[in-house]
């Protein structure tokens, strides 16, 4: 199972928010595939599935705050 | 806030950049332009500076209130603005004639991997730009943008793909103001200013590309290819 978690976004950025999700649990996943995309201030950023697989888990809601290096879903390869 | 600092290494190689001036184009013809550049920069490497003015529009970001849009989408319809919801942060914009909007498609693991940094970064080359015409402004604490005193001149709100950036940023030039009165801009209680405004004069768009492609140049390390 890989974990998929909020990447650094830079100095002094401790959280963003879930703005979309893209996929649903037991969705077929590419690795280039933008899964969801989170927002900060002034910028989206859009995290990559990095990993093909199925979707097994989405761990957050949209509209949600989460940490940077927080478990945001989990992809079955 | 960002308060860090990010040294361009004067060794580093120039990143090849085209630049493209797509003059006045709508905003649905601009915006899957971009999304087609983000991948031709993650496909062959090379980055884009696209220069654009566009026919009135508003756009609403992911952050968006719609309570910042002060009128109704019929009386803004009636006025020749077009609306769209897009995926870019930050609130409410609006874009018109007389604004230049610069989409710069980076790759941001050239510049640190660091949204605030770059988001800084392009503040910095918008106040430069105005340094060049004699205006001095600056930035406001906690508010992403350029000011000329207490009103706004430029807006600023990313995306980014892969570490790729898409939308940029949008400076009144000769832009018509009234057309502001249908927004809250960025969901602020702020009055737009111009820099015709500033200076009592208008300015020929094409001398203000010049100088943000300059300025684009000697801050982001570019080597410019294109027109």
């Amino acid at each position: 199972m890989t974990k998929i978690t909020l990447p650094e976004l830079g100095e002094g950025i401790d959280q963003a928010t879930v703005a979309c999700i893209h996929f649903r649990q037991g969705d077929t996943i590419e690795q280039e595939d933008d899964l969801l995309e989170v927002v900060t201030d002034k910028a989206t950023f859009n995290v990559a599935a990095g990993t093909a697989g199925v979707v097994k888990e989405i761990l957050v809601k949209e509209h949600q705050e989460v940490k940077i290096g927080e478990t945001l879903a989990l992809i079955e390869p | 806030m960002w308060s860090g600092v990010f040294h361009m290494n004067k060794t580093m190689s120039l990143l090849k950049t085209q630049v493209l001036d797509l003059g006045t184009i709508d905003y649905a013809q601009a915006y899957p332009l971009q999304k087609s550049h983000v991948q031709q920069v993650l496909s062959q490497g090379i980055q884009t500076l696209l220069l654009c003015e566009h026919p009135p529009v508003i756009t609403l970001g992911r952050l968006a209130d719609e309570k910042n849009l002060l009128v109704s989408s019929h009386l803004i319809k009636e006025r020749g603005v077009s609306l769209y919801p897009i995926d870019r942060g930050g609130d409410i914009t609006l874009h018109a004639p007389g604004q230049l909007v610069v989409y710069p498609i980076f790759d941001l693991r050239h510049y640190g991997k660091d949204l605030h940094l770059f988001l800084h970064k392009l503040e910095q080359v918008i106040i430069d730009l105005l340094a060049d015409f004699g205006i001095v402004a600056g930035r406001q604490s906690g508010r992403t943008g350029v000011w000329y005193q207490d009103q706004k001149i430029a807006s600023l709100g990313i995306g980014v793909r892969q570490w790729v950036s898409y939308h940029g940023f949008a400076v009144n030039i000769n832009t018509d103001l009234n057309l502001f009165s249908l927004i809250k801009p960025c969901g602020l209680d702020v009055s737009m200013t111009s820099m015709a405004k500033i200076k009592g004069r208008i300015y020929p768009m094409e001398e203000i590309k010049e100088k943000v492609i300059q300025q684009m140049t000697q801050h982001f390390n570019l080597q410019t290819q294109g027109s």
